[in-house]
């Protein structure tokens, strides 16, 4: 178990700028989560730190100590691939122990570990068999068994659900989860799934184009969002942006979006934002409600709202309406709504709403 | 029951036919070149070219044999053939093999190398066997098993090195990986890992490294003479002003025959290409 601390991280492929001077400080036993879209520079990450990559500047400290010149054996930290990288050509036992062989541990040692590993998955009935002959889960699992049975410093997970179909994923994710539970190891972990993202980390650290967008706990970055890029990435279906004017008269805060009014409730109105201002205003489908009761709670505000397209999930239904001009997702009742073109009453949360300068991006 | 149109049921009856007679075809124009060289090899000498025919000989005899073995130094210059297309054989699917993954997993000289390597069989072998011919003459090793090995490897390793390097670069390199993360050396995870995967590749160069080597006759004849002489460069003997040896002839080329099915029912098992299924996502 170890901490791991990069300062400043570089990776070059020729012209190409994969890594973007990262810092990053991942405490011991951490489950930490890198998300970003394709190409953010991720998975380059994740491998220099396992070694695979050497990196172009910039230090890597596992446990208090600089790896940037060790050699991927000598990181001591155990890697599974988005592949699995099963030895196709060795059983099962001998994948899960063929790491421990290269440490020249005695084979009975050997062999008791493999045995509990494969226990602890669930896998003892397939030690005999060949990589060939499992399923995509198996795989999955024997991958995570020849991780765990190394018993490293640290655990890197590159994409390893993005084979297996959504229930089986579903799964496996939960699976993940209590395993670090268990084993309480610093765990680095890539994804681009945001909903993986959100339910396995302990922090999410959100990159895009080989710099860090924005860093916490899960729901600071999903309620909090520092750019409309962190806010729309984040969350399903997406947060909605409508562009907007800030208006500010005194103590008293307002937007407008287009002809239509919106003050802002006092906890809101003290942001940092001019007279006049141009901003996006970024509303969540839950944030959108139907108008219930003579009039909408503090804070609050109704609106009326033409219905575009109604997809129903059986418990909600998302509506994709026309609020001022533009075009917002609200997440209702499923019985709330029931025919594209009706005109509905719309209570907007203004305290949840997330206001974004339109030139910068970033959260006001 | 409605009855189903002729030509349907016709054309249902004739297919199998169709595809034995195809079949017996080929099999005839493959196998009966090679039963008429056995059935020539036994036959006594005037029945070479009877008329009509002997298919079957009445007194089948084994003195082309002895007299291709022996008296024209067959055995000799099978000997040498083993020695020479195994050795040139293994060398080049071992530096084959090295350099392939250097070039395929280190891209070792950029773009240009991997083709330069290749572009070494561009040349036509005539234009470079009398300067090999008179190098060897200098260093003294014309006429040795190990002129012939060196000039044999030389001449495989590009096709080796071209058919391993395709072979790597479609091989997943996570394994590898996988291997280097588990705590293996680069050399140890190229061993353990890579070579066993990339062996039905391995195989098929060897095959084809083999097969050149054994069939080769040019540089045979220039660079042996009276000691390191191999199989092909012996059925020049059987060609004379007088009339041809068909006897021994046959009884050799039937000899020369041994070592390649061998080679090929040995080496079947591993041409079938399929050991990296499973490996990843399937």
């Amino acid at each position: 178990m170890a901490e791991v601390k990069i300062t400043g991280l570089h990776k070059r492929y020729g012209a190409f700028h994969a890594v973007k001077g990262i810092d990053l400080h991942i405490p011991d036993g951490e489950f930490t989560v890198l998300v970003g879209p394709s190409g953010c520079g991720k998975s380059t990450l994740l491998r220099t730190i396992a070694g695979l990559e050497e990196a172009s500047g910039g230090t890597i400290e596992i446990g208090g100590q600089v790896v940037n010149d060790h050699r991927p054996r000598d990181r001591d930290v155990a890697m599974v691939f988005q592949d699995y990288a099963l030895y196709p050509h060795m059983t099962v036992a001998n994948n899960i122990g063929f790491g421990l062989k290269a440490r020249k541990m005695p084979r009975a040692e050997v062999e008791k570990r493999v045995t509990e590993a494969a226990r602890m998955l669930g896998i003892t009935q397939l030690l005999d068999r060949l990589p060939r002959q499992l399923s995509g889960g198996q795989r999955q699992r024997v991958a995570i068994g020849r991780a765990i049975v190394r018993n490293p410093r640290v655990f890197l997970f590159d994409e390893p659900l993005s084979n297996l179909d959504a229930q089986l994923r579903d799964e496996m994710r939960g699976e993940i989860k209590r395993l670090h539970q268990e084993i309480a190891t610093t765990i680095i972990y890539v994804t681009h799934d945001q909903i993986e993202a959100m339910t396995l980390a302990d922090r999410i650290v959100l990159m895009r184009d080989g710099v860090i967008e924005q860093q916490g706990a899960p729901l600071d970055l999903f309620e909090r969002p520092a750019t409309t890029f962190v806010a729309g990435f984040l969350g399903s279906p997406k947060m909605s942006f409508l562009p907007g004017k800030f208006l500010r008269d005194g103590s008293a805060a307002a937007i407008s979006l287009g002809d239509v009014l919106m003050p802002l409730p006092p906890a809101r109105a003290s942001i940092a934002a001019a007279d006049g201002q141009l901003i996006l205003l970024g509303l969540r489908p839950e944030h959108l409600s139907r108008a219930e009761g003579p009039a909408p709670v503090p804070g609050h505000i109704r609106q009326e709202a033409v219905v575009d397209l109604i997809q129903p999930t059986g418990s909600r239904s998302y509506a994709t309406l026309r609020l001022a001009g533009a075009p917002a997702m609200a997440e209702l009742q499923a019985h709330d709504v029931s025919r594209p073109g009706e005109r509905l009453a719309i209570d907007i949360n203004m305290n949840r709403a997330s206001i974004f300068d339109a030139q910068t991006q970033r959260a006001l | 029951m409605p009855s189903r149109p002729k030509s349907f049921s016709r054309r249902w009856r004739l297919a199998p036919i169709l595809r034995f007679a195809y079949l017996a075809f080929f099999l005839l124009f493959v196998l009966v070149p090679i039963y008429w060289m056995f059935n020539t090899s036994i036959k006594p000498s005037d029945d070479y070219l009877a008329i009509p025919p002997v298919w079957f000989p009445d007194a089948p005899t084994l003195v082309h044999y002895e007299a291709a073995l022996f008296a024209y130094r067959g055995l000799e210059g099978l000997i040498n053939s083993l020695i020479i297309s195994l050795s040139a054989t293994v060398l080049s699917a071992l530096l084959g093999t090295l350099m392939a993954y250097s070039l395929a997993r280190y891209n070792t000289g950029g773009q240009h190398l991997s083709f330069w390597v290749l572009s070494q069989r561009f040349l036509p072998p005539v234009g470079i066997v009398l300067p090999l011919f008179l190098i060897y003459r200098n260093l003294g090793i014309h006429d040795t098993r190990f002129g012939l090995i060196l000039a044999y490897t030389m001449f495989t390793l590009p096709v080796s090195v071209w058919m391993m390097f395709a072979y790597f670069r479609q091989m997943p390199k996570s394994m590898e990986e996988a291997a280097l993360v588990d705590g293996w050396t680069r050399w140890q995870a190229f061993w353990r890992v890579a070579v066993p995967l990339a062996a039905p590749g391995i195989v098929a160069a060897a095959v084809f490294a083999f097969i050149a080597c054994w069939t080769e006759f040019f540089f045979a004849l220039v660079l042996t003479s009276r000691n390191a002489f191999t199989l092909p460069t012996v059925f020049r003997a059987f060609i004379g002003f007088q009339g041809a040896q068909y006897g021994e002839a046959a009884a050799l080329a039937i000899v020369s025959l041994g070592p390649s099915i061998v080679l090929g029912v040995l080496a079947q098992k591993h041409l079938v290409r399929g050991l990296t299924l499973g490996a990843v996502r399937g």
